[in-house]
């Protein structure tokens, strides 16, 4: 039987300034039928290139320099306009990862869905008819609705979902999936996540999973295959490969990754020294050899051949030594001392934000009263919309709170606007942004950004500025070769860094970190860890760190506050939120999060999306998607906040024994 | 330690890679080249062509275009070809002035309408909305009735009259603008508005100014040659174009052509290769 995709010594390359540059480089690998292929890799590696080529939707400057990809037995490099246009609308669909951007905002759902089946020959009713059908069956319960609707009335999950509904309307025998769930929150990727497993064993679609993230790809995926600068470096199941890499980069990679239990004070992540090659570099031997503790001369000279490892392959000459890799970063740490006795720096006891347009009164925090020591790290977690950035912004007073709540800045009450504070108190308190690329000014060189930074905060001039800047910059691990550029000349990873610097420019207190490495691959994101773990040590700084990522989290954090709609639901130490008994809202956020490890014994699922905080349910706030509701008292008493043990609260109807009980077993 | 990623510090200024784009594109290299050959004849056009422009030479009044007088001769016999070359030079004088000035206003207003909105916004922007609703022509018109017709008046009304909408265009870039986390960060270290407006805001907005300004340039232009047509703007005995359509265009009637059409060719092409220019930078940036 043939192959869904065949990729077969697959060469691409973009012209770019009159010249050539290769993106992907003698690729080759195939998808079975049935099968589901996914392909990892950081970003620029060729991820995407693959997609494209395979549909032939390649931009105008990328050309196939070499190589064929078969599709369904058919030869996809040598077809003409028509044939191109047919294959496209019978045997292959896409999904990307912005489904707001692949909906049409200016029809309705239900017209862009039958449009398809409008086009396959069916009338309008039956098109109609086949459109809820479909939308049936990505589990969408009530299609009508949703048909009647456009685009941006839809959830992102949802609109996931049509765009899945979408692609499988003409039962295509290939599906490919370019980073579906990212910028989606953990509870809906989850969701959508089970809905493609589900849909897979319905449909019998093989499947092309594109995706940086290796949790994800290890649960979805049969094969896998490890792209690096443009080139397969590994192929081969998917738990023999996360199990037991034959190659020093996927090894690499999947130690830049906290484990779960992982700490910041027992254990530091390991990284990647180096960056990517650029595109189109060229290279002599092996891809890797720059960044690769094992390299010798001979990886310099010879690329490796993709050795045979039966039914795997690795495309290393050293592929038999490849677990044994040496760390690029020591493992161990300077112990942080953290004081939990001593005097809290920030207390913030019941602050509130309601936004109000016209009648409307939207609670953003609700009641939120938490304290945080010195060189102490708290993670706020919870879904986008739950006040965690709304929160964030009020400490630092570009927002102001409602009247009410107080919060003091080592023992001293904090005005709650930025232009009532003290010179000390704007010090004390300072952000890293998400995304670096809002966050600097890209008019700025690195430069006159921390430069400015350390002469406002900081108070410095001249010589001393000169030499504080030179620390500062050493102390993030930026050279002095970066001052000068913009930040657009910067990688990602770089530019959080000056970021940082920036932050700690003024000796602050308390660091606001709001998803600082979300915008940056594994390997990137390890190093910033490890960087704002070894900036806590020294200075005994505090962290309120924002998160989706609640491994990232847990390796950095001693203290959880979990928030839904702008409440705290659970509040505790790292270990006591994470190994529960938790909340049944945190238990559902955990039990979202794929892992590379063996499946996760209980596993419940939030079904619908966080509800609008304008309009919040009565009783307790999560029970309309609460897994373990007990009955009319949560619907009609809001739960109090409760210290259930020694530093441990939770907002919950139901005993915390009991909560042991039931989460010690699945539900 | 931990590792150190590197940079990729390949790529350009942003600066010279528009001005490689700018080599690149047709359109704004022929605007270019006609206003090239404009200035170049504002500047020097006095000391090559054929004739005095200013003077009189009564016998040979209203010449048709011969080898001699290439453009002919007007009603008091001056060499129009030599009239038009030096005629570029006060309308490039006062169009670029009034352009700068309409255009430092404007970007000051638009920073303080985008960077402060609410009550400074909603006043300062009726108020350039009321301006707008008046057509140039009349508030130009009255304002020269009032202040006397001089060079001095005339770009200090177009660039009045002009401002506004440059402060749109500002005040929507700035708005954009504003909300960036590095916004943000400067009022974390406790900037003051005016620093944040000029220091910060202001470098990354220059893209639209830029296009805008040399928009305006070529209907700051336009405006000059009316005003100066009407009488209102660069006074005789000047070459200028506006002026000498002017005197000359009751002239058409009596066949007399070519004392109206070389004028207007010339504000034609400048008008034209201004815009070229403008759509040329608009291009540019947006790739």
């Amino acid at each position: 039987m043939t192959d869904a995709l065949a990729v077969e010594r697959l060469s691409v390359a973009y012209r770019v300034g009159g010249r050539d540059r290769a993106v992907l480089r003698d690729v080759s690998f195939r998808v079975g039928r049935g099968e589901a292929y996914g392909l990892v890799g950081e970003s620029g590696c060729g991820k995407s290139t693959v997609a494209l080529t395979a549909v032939r939707y390649l931009p105008r400057a990328g050309r196939i320099t070499a190589g064929r990809v078969t599709m369904d037995g058919e030869d996809v490099t040598a077809l003409d306009r028509d044939q191109l246009l047919h294959l496209r609308a019978h045997t292959v669909s896409m999904v990307y990862q912005d489904p707001g951007k692949a909906l049409n905002p200016t029809l309705r759902i239900g017209k862009q869905v039958a449009e398809i089946f409008m086009l396959a020959g069916a009338s309008q009713t039956q098109a109609q008819e086949r459109a809820a059908e479909i939308l049936r069956r990505v589990r969408i319960s009530d299609p009508k609705r949703v048909m009647e609707r456009y685009a941006h009335q839809l959830s992102g999950g949802m609109q996931q979902r049509v765009a899945i509904a979408m692609a499988l309307a003409k039962d295509p025998a290939l599906l490919i999936l370019d980073e579906p769930t990212t910028g989606l929150d953990a509870t809906v990727e989850a969701e959508v996540l089970d809905l493609i497993v589900q849909l897979r064993r319905e449909f019998g679609t093989s499947i092309l999973f594109i995706s940086h993230n290796l949790a994800v790809v290890a649960k979805m995926c049969d094969r896998v295959g490890v792209l690096y600068a443009g080139m397969l470096v590994e192929e081969g199941p998917t738990a023999e490969l996360f199990n037991m890499p034959r190659h020093p980069y996927t090894v690499a990679l999947l130690r830049c990754l906290p484990r779960a239990g992982e700490r910041k004070d027992h254990n530091r992540l390991d990284t990647i020294p180096g960056t990517l090659p650029a595109p189109g570099a060229k290279i002599t031997g092996c891809p890797f050899t720059d960044r690769c503790a094992l390299a010798d001369d001979r990886c310099r000279r010879e690329l490796p051949p993709l050795i045979d490892l039966g039914g795997r392959f690795a495309r290393c000459h050293y592929h038999e030594r490849a677990a044994s890799l040496p760390r690029q970063t020591p493992a161990e740490v300077r112990l942080p001392t953290a004081h939990p006795d001593a005097a809290p720096v920030l207390e913030i006891n019941r602050l509130n934000k309601t936004f109000r347009s016209g009648d409307h009164a939207l609670r953003a925090v609700a009641d939120v009263s938490l304290a945080i020591g010195a060189g102490e790290t708290l993670g706020l977690v919870g879904e986008s919309g739950s006040g965690k950035t709304t929160f964030a912004r009020l400490l630092l007073g570009l927002l102001p709170p409602d009247q009410g709540g107080v919060v003091r800045l080592d023992a001293k009450p904090l005005p709650p606007l930025l232009e009532a504070r003290t010179e000390d108190q704007v010090k004390a308190l300072q952000i890293v942004f998400q995304n670096p690329d809002s966050a600097l000014n890209r008019a700025h060189s690195v430069r006159r950004i921390i430069g400015r930074a350390l002469s406002r905060l900081g108070g410095l001039s001249g010589d001393a500025l000169r030499t504080r800047l030179l620390d500062l910059i050493q102390s993030v691990r930026l050279s002095e070769r970066h001052l000068t550029v913009k930040p657009r000349q910067l990688s990602g990873g770089l530019k959080q860094r000056v970021a940082i610097a920036r932050a700690f420019a003024g000796e602050p207190r308390l660091v606001v970190c709001d998803e600082p490495t979300s915008a940056l691959d594994v390997s990137v994101q390890a190093a910033i860890l490890n960087l704002l773990a070894d900036l806590q040590a020294e200075r005994q700084v505090s962290y309120i760190f924002i998160s989706h990522d609640l491994g990232v989290v847990r390796y950095l954090s001693d203290k959880i506050a979990v928030l839904y709609l702008g409440r705290i639901m659970e509040l505790g130490s790292s270990e006591r939120v994470f190994d529960g008994p938790h909340h049944p809202y945190t238990e559902a956020l955990l039990s979202a999060v794929p892992r590379l490890e063996a499946d996760q014994p209980s596993r419940i699922r939030l079904v619908g999306e966080i509800p609008s905080a304008s309009n919040p349910p009565s009783g307790c706030v999560f029970h309309t998607r609460c897994p373990r509701k007990l009955g009319a008292i949560c619907e009609e008493k809001e739960p109090p906040f409760v210290e259930e043990e020694a530093g441990h609260s939770l907002r919950c109807h139901i005993p915390l024994a009991e909560l042991v009980k039931l989460q010690g077993k699945p539900l | 330690m931990s590792a150190i990623d590197t940079s990729t510090e390949t790529d350009r200024s942003p600066l010279r890679e528009l001005i490689a784009a700018l080599g690149r594109s047709r359109t704004f290299l022929a605007g270019a080249a006609i206003l090239l050959f404009w200035i170049l004849c504002a500047l020097f056009g006095r000391y090559f062509v054929p004739y005095d422009p200013l003077a009189d030479d009564i016998i040979n009044s209203l010449l048709p275009p011969s080898a001699e007088h290439w453009f002919g001769t007007d009603q008091l016999g001056r060499d129009v070809f030599s009239r038009v070359i030096v005629g570029s030079r006060d309308i490039l004088t006062v169009a670029p002035l009034a352009t700068v000035l309409a255009t430092v206003l404007g970007t000051t207003l638009g920073l303080i309408t985008g960077y402060f909105r609410g009550l400074v916004d909603d006043i300062i922007s009726r108020i350039i909305e009321a301006f707008m609703a008046i057509p140039v022509v009349i508030v130009a018109l009255l304002a020269i009735v009032a202040l006397g017709p001089s060079t001095l008046t005339v770009i200090t009304v177009i660039g009045l009259a002009f401002s506004p909408i440059i402060a749109r265009t500002v005040r929507s870039a700035v708005l954009a603008e504003r909300e960036l986390d590095y916004v943000a960060a400067a009022k974390l270290r406790r900037e003051n508005a005016l620093y944040i407006m000029f220091g910060e805001i202001l470098p990354n907005v220059l893209p639209p100014i830029l296009v805008e300004a040399t928009v305006r340039l070529g209907y700051a232009i336009f405006a000059v040659a009316t005003l100066s047509f009407m009488g209102f703007g660069i006074q005789p005995p000047s070459p200028d174009w506006g002026l000498s359509v002017s005197t000359n265009y009751g002239m058409i009637g009596g066949g007399f052509w070519w004392t109206v059409l070389f004028d207007s060719l010339a504000i034609a092409t400048l008008v034209v290769g201004v815009n070229l220019i403008a759509d040329g930078v608009a291009g540019a940036l947006d790739d």
